[in-house]
Formats: C-alpha cells, sequence, structure tokens
C-alpha cells in the first residue's frame, strides 16, 4: 500500500515538473533571435515573401505565443508531439528514431562508469595511501577535469588517426547495409567504444572518487569492525559489508546526475557523429525546428524523472531501513 | 610589351582548353577502361530537408536530387547544354517558347514512361514552389502537343530557360505520384518512396544521417550508371570529415573552404583536389554595406573602406592561396563576367583623403567613425576571419569597427532581414544565371524585410533598368554588354566590396574516376563516377 502511495504521489510530482519543463522550454526556444522560416530560406539559398508567409501560416507561427503555446500544449496532451518544421515529419518518428541510439550510449557509459569506477573506488580505499590508490586518484583527477569535448578529440586522433584500430564517427560502418543481426551488433559494439569511453570518462572518475570516499568512510564504523572481530575474510567484509553501505550515495549520484550524462551526451554525439537523440536537439535549435526541440526536450525530462523514481526504488533495494522510514 | 603579352596567354589558355577537351570524361577511350560497380560514399556536414529539389533549393537536397531526378538537360564545363531527358531543344526566335523533343522509352523507376505531361506537371509545380521566383517566373504554360512532346510558353523572352533545365534546378517529378492534389512542398513523398528518373533510386532516407542510393538498372543512358551505390554521409563536424576522408571511409568530400583541410587535402598523393565544378553555383565573398546609414550612404566612405582592404591579403594570407580575389558582382568563371571593372587597389593615404573629403575628421584619438561589422556564423575561414581583418585594417584608417557575433545562422538573418547592419560580410552564390542569382541583391525593387535581397538598400534606376533589359535579352552578346554596363556602375557605385570567389574544392580518392566537373560538379547526376 505504502509503496503504490508513494508511486503514485511521485508520478504527479513528475508530471507537474514535466508540464513545468515543458512551458518553460516553450518560452526559452522562442525566445532565441531568429526564425525556423528564415533558417529554411537559408538553407534554400533565398526565397520569396510569399513563399515565406505561407510557410508561418503553415506552422502557426503567425499567431500570438500565447495562443501558440496553448495550441502546443494541447496536442502533447494528446500524445501528438507535432511535425518537425526542418524535415516535415512526425517528431514523434524523428525522435524514436533516434532513442535507441542515445539510450545505448548513455547506459553502457554509465553502468560501465558505475561498475568500473566503484571497482576502482573499492581497490584504492583498501590501502589508501598505495601506489595503486595513488594511480586511480591521478586518473580520475585527470578525468574529472577534462572536458567531454576534449577527451573525445583526443581520443579521436589517438586511435582513428595514430591507432586506427576504433571507428571515430557514426553507430555502423557506412556501406554494412543488410547485415546480419550478429555482424551488425559487433559492428555497433566497435563503433560504441570511443564514445561510450569519452561520455563515462567522467563520470567513473567522480564515481570511482566518491566510492573511495565512502568506503573510507564505511570501513571506520563499528559495525565493520565487529566483522571483523567476528573473523570473517577481508573480502566479505569489503564487498559484503562495506561496499553494500558505501554504494548509496553513489547511486543517488547516479539517479541525479542522469540528466548530466544526457547534456554530455549532446557533446559527444556531436564529436563522434552519433546519430542519437543529443545531435537531434542540437541541430534542431541551430535550425530553430521548435517542435524538434520540444519534442526532444520533453522526452528527456520524462527520462530524467523515470530515472529519479527508479534510483528510489533502487534505493529501497539496497537499504532495507529506507523502505521503513 | 602589353600588346605582346597577350596573345600569349590567349595562345596558352587555347592549349589549356585543348587539354581540358582531350580529357573530357565522354571520349571514348576513357570509357574503354571503365569498370562497374563499388559504393561511393560522399561526407557533406548539412543535413538535406528531403530529396525533392523541384520545391527546396540548397545544395543539401541537390546532392541526392539530381541523382533521383532527371531534368530535361545537363550542362559540359563550359557552359554548354547538353542533351538528358530532352534529346533535342529549340527556343524560339522571339525568345517566348522552349520545344523540349523527349527521349522515348525512358521510364521512371516504378516503371511507368516519362512524357511530355510529366515535364508539364514538373515546370508548373516549380513555377509554384520553387524558392527561385525568378527562375520560372516568366513561363505561363506547358503545351504538350504529344507525349515526347513539351512547349514551355514564356510571356516575354527569357534567356535563362535553358540553364534553368538544369539537373539540379528542374527534376523532372512523375505526375502519377506528385500529382495527387496534396501540397508539394510538404508531399510525403518527398522523403519517402521517392521516384524519378535520374540515375540512382531511393533505397534509404535517415534524416540528418545519411541518404542511401543504389544503381537504377533501367536508365535511359544505357550502360549507366557504373556505380552500384552512393550513400551521401551527413557529418556536422568539419574535422570528422576529414578523418573520415583520410580513412578511406569516404571517397569524395565536395564544398571543402578550409585552408589548413585544404592544404591537408593538396599533400595527400592519394587525393585529387579541384576547384572545378562550381562556376554554376558562382560563389562570392562579399563585404555589404548598408545605404540606410548614414556615413555609410556616403560613397566616398564606402570607397574608403575598399581601399583600406587588401584583397591579396585576404586570398593569399588569410585563405591560403586557394582563393581568388574577385572584383565584380559576377564570378570571374560566369560567360557575363567582365574585366572592365571599377577597382580599389589598396591605399590607406586615399582612404584618408576620402573621408576628409567625406567630413569624417579624425578626433584627438585618431578616431572618425564608428561601425559595426556582421559576419555569417559556421564558415569561420571565409567570413570571422576576414571580419576580423577588416576591422583590423579600418582601424588603420580611423575607423573603429566593432565585430558583431552572431550566435548561429537565423540570428544572422534576422539582423539582415530587419536591416540591422552598418557592415556585414556575407556569401552569395549567382547560381548560373544572373537572373536566378545577381539581380536580387541590386534591384531597387527587391528591398525587402528578407536576407539575401538588397538588404543594402541599393538604389540606382539606370541598375534597374539595365537589369531589367538584360533579363530579356536573347543574343548572348547583347545582353552581355548590358550586364558589363551593370557590372561597371555597380562597381562604381559601390554598394558592396566584392573580395574573393569562395574557394570551393572536391577532394576525391584517386581511385574515382570521372569525379564530376560540369559548371554544376558536386549538384550534377554522377552517372559517368566510376571506381578504378
Amino acid at each position: 500500500m505504502r509503496a503504490v502511495q508513494f508511486t503514485l504521489s511521485r508520478l504527479l510530482q513528475g508530471l507537474a515538473l514535466v508540464l513545468a519543463v515543458v512551458v518553460l522550454n516553450f518560452v526559452l526556444v522562442h525566445a532565441a533571435p531568429g526564425d525556423p522560416v528564415e533558417t529554411i530560406a537559408g538553407a534554400s539559398g533565398g526565397m520569396s515573401e510569399e513563399l515565406k508567409a505561407a510557410l508561418r501560416v503553415q506552422y502557426g507561427l503567425d499567431k500570438p505565443l500565447a495562443a501558440q503555446l496553448g495550441v502546443y500544449l494541447g496536442k502533447v496532451a494528446g500524445g501528438d508531439l507535432g511535425y518537425s518544421y526542418f524535415f516535415n515529419l512526425p517528431v514523434a518518428g524523428l525522435i524514436a528514431e533516434r532513442v535507441p541510439a542515445t539510450l545505448l550510449l548513455v547506459i553502457t557509459a554509465v553502468l560501465g562508469a558505475f561498475v568500473i569506477g566503484t571497482v576502482l573506488g573499492v581497490l584504492s580505499s583498501r590501502k589508501p595511501n598505495g601506489l595503486l590508490s595513488q594511480f586511480i586518484n591521478t586518473l580520475s583527477l585527470v578525468g574529472f577535469a577534462a572536458p567531454v569535448f576534449w577527451t573525445g578529440i583526443m581520443l579521436v586522433i589517438l586511435f582513428a588517426s595514430v591507432l586506427p584500430i576504433f571507428p571515430v564517427s557514426g553507430m555502423r560502418a557506412i556501406d554494412s547495409a543488410g547485415a546480419s543481426g550478429f555482424t551488425d551488433a559487433l559492428d555497433v559494439l566497435h563503433h560504441l567504444v570511443l564514445p561510450a569511453l569519452t561520455l563515462g570518462l567522467v563520470y567513473l572518475a567522480q564515481y570511482s572518487r566518491l566510492s573511495r570516499a565512502s568506503m573510507l568512510d564505511v570501513l571506520g564504523s563499528d559495525f565493520i569492525r565487529t566483522a571483523r572481530a567476528k573473523g570473517l575474510s577481508n573480502r566479505v567484509v569489503l564487498y559484503k559489508h562495506a561496499l553494500r553501505n558505501a554504494v548509496l550515495p553513489v547511486v543517488t549520484i547516479l539517479g541525479l546526475q542522469f540528466g548530466n550524462v544526457m547534456a554530455g551526451a549532446i557533446l559527444v554525439e556531436t564529436v563522434f557523429n552519433w546519430p542519437g537523440l543529443g545531435r537531434l536537439a542540437f541541430e534542431s535549435v541551430l535550425r530553430r525546428d521548435y517542435p524538434t526541440i520540444l519534442g526532444v526536450l520533453l522526452f528527456s525530462s520524462i527520462v530524467v524523472v523515470v530515472m529519479n523514481l527508479l534510483t528510489d526504488y533502487c534505493y529501497r533495494l539496497i537499504d532495507p531501513r529506507i523502505k521503513t522510514s | 610589351m602589353l600588346t605582346v603579352k597577350t596573345p600569349r596567354r590567349n595562345a596558352v589558355a587555347a592549349l589549356f582548353l585543348l587539354a581540358a577537351a582531350l580529357a573530357a570524361p565522354l571520349s571514348s577511350t576513357a570509357q574503354d577502361s571503365i569498370k562497374r560497380g563499388g559504393t561511393l560514399v560522399v561526407g557533406y556536414p548539412q543535413a538535406p530537408r528531403h530529396l525533392n529539389g523541384a520545391v527546396q533549393s540548397g545544395v543539401a537536397t541537390a546532392f541526392p536530387s539530381t541523382q533521383l531526378f532527371a531534368s530535361p538537360l545537363r550542362f559540359d564545363d563550359k557552359w554548354n547544354p547538353q542533351p538528358y531527358l530532352a534529346e533535342k531543344w529549340t527556343l524560339s526566335d522571339d525568345g517566348k517558347s522552349l520545344t523540349l523533343n523527349l527521349r522515348k522509352g525512358a521510364t521512371f523507376h516504378d516503371g511507368k514512361p516519362i512524357t511530355s505531361a510529366d515535364v508539364a506537371f514538373s515546370i508548373m509545380a516549380i513555377k509554384a514552389n520553387h524558392p527561385f521566383q525568378t527562375m520560372m517566373g516568366p513561363v505561363e504554360k506547358v503545351d504538350t502537343p504529344d507525349a515526347q512532346t513539351a512547349i514551355i510558353r514564356m510571356g516575354k523572352p527569357h534567356p535563362a530557360i535553358v540553364l534553368a533545365m538544369s539537373p539540379a534546378l528542374c527534376p523532372i517529378l512523375p505526375k502519377h505520384v506528385y500529382g495527387d492534389g496534396q501540397d508539394l512542398k510538404s508531399h510525403p513523398r518527398n522523403s519517402a518512396d521517392v521516384v524519378g528518373s535520374g540515375p540512382f533510386k531511393l533505397v534509404e532516407f535517415k534524416p540528418g544521417q545519411r541518404v542511401v542510393l543504389e544503381r537504377f538498372e533501367k536508365f535511359f543512358l544505357a550502360g549507366r550508371p557504373y556505380l552500384d551505390r552512393i550513400v551521401f554521409d551527413i557529418t556536422p563536424d568539419a574535422s570528422s570529415l576529414m578523418l573520415g576522408f583520410e580513412r578511406g571511409t569516404m571517397q569524395m568530400l565536395p564544398f571543402v573552404t578550409i585552408p589548413s583541410d585544404l592544404r591537408r587535402l593538396a599533400d595527400n598523393p592519394q587525393v585529387t583536389l579541384t576547384p572545378k565544378g562550381y562556376e554554376g553555383i558562382g560563389p562570392l565573398n562579399w563585404l555589404a554595406f548598408n545605404l540606410e546609414k548614414k556615413p555609410l550612404a556616403d560613397v566616398r566612405v564606402r570607397k574608403a573602406i575598399a581601399h583600406a582592404v587588401d584583397k591579396n591579403f585576404v586570398t593569399k594570407a588569410l585563405m591560403a592561396g586557394f582563393s581568388k580575389p574577385v572584383d565584380g558582382p559576377i564570378v570571374p568563371s560566369s560567360p557575363f563576367a567582365v574585366t572592365d571593372l571599377v577597382r580599389y587597389p589598396v591605399d590607406l593615404k586615399k582612404a584618408a583623403a576620402l573621408l576628409d573629403e567625406a567630413g569624417f575628421k579624425p578626433d584627438a584619438n585618431g578616431e572618425r567613425l564608428k561601425l559595426t561589422i556582421d559576419y555569417v556564423p559556421g564558415s569561420d575561414d571565409q567570413q570571422k576571419t576576414v571580419a576580423e581583418y577588416v576591422r583590423a585594417q579600418l582601424k588603420k584608417i580611423g575607423i573603429a569597427v566593432e565585430v558583431r557575433t552572431s550566435a548561429d545562422l537565423p540570428a544572422w538573418a534576422k539582423r539582415m532581414a530587419a536591416h540591422d547592419f552598418d557592415l556585414s560580410m556575407d556569401i552569395v552564390f549567382n547560381w548560373g544565371d544572373p537572373i536566378i542569382g545577381v539581380h536580387r541583391t541590386y534591384l531597387s525593387s527587391n528591398i525587402k524585410p528578407i536576407v539575401w535581397t538588397n538588404t543594402q538598400s541599393y538604389v540606382n534606376p539606370k541598375v534597374d533598368e539595365l537589369l531589367d533589359t538584360a533579363g530579356s535579352v536573347l543574343d548572348p552578346v547583347k545582353r552581355k554588354a548590358y550586364y558589363a554596363t551593370f557590372q561597371k556602375i555597380v562597381t562604381d557605385d559601390l554598394p558592396i566590396h566584392f573580395l574573393n570567389v569562395v574557394p570551393f574544392h572536391t577532394a576525391a580518392s584517386k581511385k574515382l574516376g570521372n569525379v564530376p566537373m560540369t559548371i554544376w560538379g558536386p549538384l550534377s547526376p554522377y552517372d559517368e563516377v566510376y571506381f578504378k
């Protein structure tokens, strides 16, 4: 019963949040100078006044902003994200086509960073001043400090130009159309390595530092001493007793950061030409393709809300105390 | 000395022309060694909105559109029309009708025959929907006396009509697909199940990602095309494009302008790098003046600015010698370009004197007046660096210039449309015939709140009259004479200071044969391109 109540209240909160995001985005996007019709005219190398006026009417841009917002909200409530001004295709379709690529990238990067980062953190917490710990520390500091686009470009130069073992651009080999399932999956994985590494590196650094600090904290507490006193092996103490407690803050950060990761994906997708939502959003901004920008932002805000909900559930799984409080 | 030099230079030029003619792709010796097969991957940074060039202009759509849709005529590398869908064509003596005799047996990708009804439908569709309104403007109707004959009837003589039959400007659409009454600009078949009659047919269009085409086996030119597939790969990041090309995942990069990239490509022994193929587009890089602004309304101020800018520095230093200076509104590669223009050699003293004369005396700090300069974002090598150079040069003659950055193209376009600028860098294309791409910038009737119109607010009744006449004179010699006078007047009135030809280059792998180098270059059908 309590779980249902919890879920319902969270969903309501989430819905209100998404609505606020939609309205705010709508206003922000329309506040940017320039308009989509000028951009389309630009892509065409000039256009007559009559054609432009016709386009404005077609897109409803001739109406006042409040009216446009009302129309948009009504449509979104009915599940209609509208048509892209630029591509003249349904926004929902454009987004659906890009979602798998972004999810693959973001989930690989975040999960990879979470698992590897936590392991590194635990390893370095065993001997906090040891050589391994120092090494991991330095690595995390560099990884944390380097901006995503810089890491990306450096990796591109290193692996694509100097040591050409990974592809630098796209999600599939260009002439791969019609490849069978397994070859296709291998191809995608091959293309995934560099972008996922770039995006994951920053978070890996954060998670390893966080889990290290949190492990050190937990390792000093009484119940660990008790566990050791019971004669449990170091391994069991570390991974069963300490880690389970130490991982909570990492999960918190992971959930909170999901929005950040989506933002980071824009840069990574642009550098690596990864055909995901981030690139679609970025290019749509340049084209003032309002329906597409709003659609992508709406989708991302829903993903973030859902992720936060999932994080809360994860808490309850990892730490039974949270259920009762 | 001069009299000796000129004929020799002509002789050299003639020799070059001869060599070029011998190397022309259509020669039979070349055809013997042509192999079929292979996938050509073309890298380009901009995404096409859709694939139908009849209702959408611009380079991004023209690449796939010229492969998918055949046009009545095509052009060689010397502005000569060649048969394509039309075997024969005749422009009437009064210049008011163009008869096209279509090839027999040509079919669309869906197997239906191409008839004069499709041509009539397409031309009227282009007139109604294409952004270049002057191109088919005078067309009144298209008569179709039989299935193989289409007669384009015009209200006044229209010399640009033959050029308007080019692949990039006049795709022939199947009436049975696009004539269903839906709005053509947003027709669903512009993006999916596109049916044309060009050498390649559509396999896949992923918006913003790629366009995949494959050979149309029943193409009306027997034996062609040679390639199995073409992939247009949309890669917005310039350095990714270069890396992809250098690694061999792409074999052709059209429209490259960045000097460092060009240098790298020129040094690469596996690459053919050519500036040919952009004569039709005729891209100019220029500095526009807003004549509505008080100091710039005075021609002496504009001339002073012109005398302060060294075009040779722009082309040799900023563009690493890949670009050429230009002095007039028509690109030198156009048959209408002339050399008798008013020129402004670098002369800072003269510039200062002109400003003195105009009443702009230096103040205590040596400053005479303040201006702003805008530039098109996203093309730093042509625009931003030149704008910054102009600022530095004008400082030398006492004009303080503030460089105004626009966040992106729409933001800049809005400023232009609102005439909210003093000076602005700009890139404008000639589009083959002056009627299409040149008139719009100088006609006083085209001063509009729209980017790429006469946003300079330039008014000269004599120029209006010259352009109107030149736009309806058929005899190319007389026509050129009108344009010659126009060019001289415009360079003297100086609403725009012309800087350089945008150094578009095509980079192609040496393995690629018959790299497209006609006047429309990469915007023409790739039916003759092959892998060696």
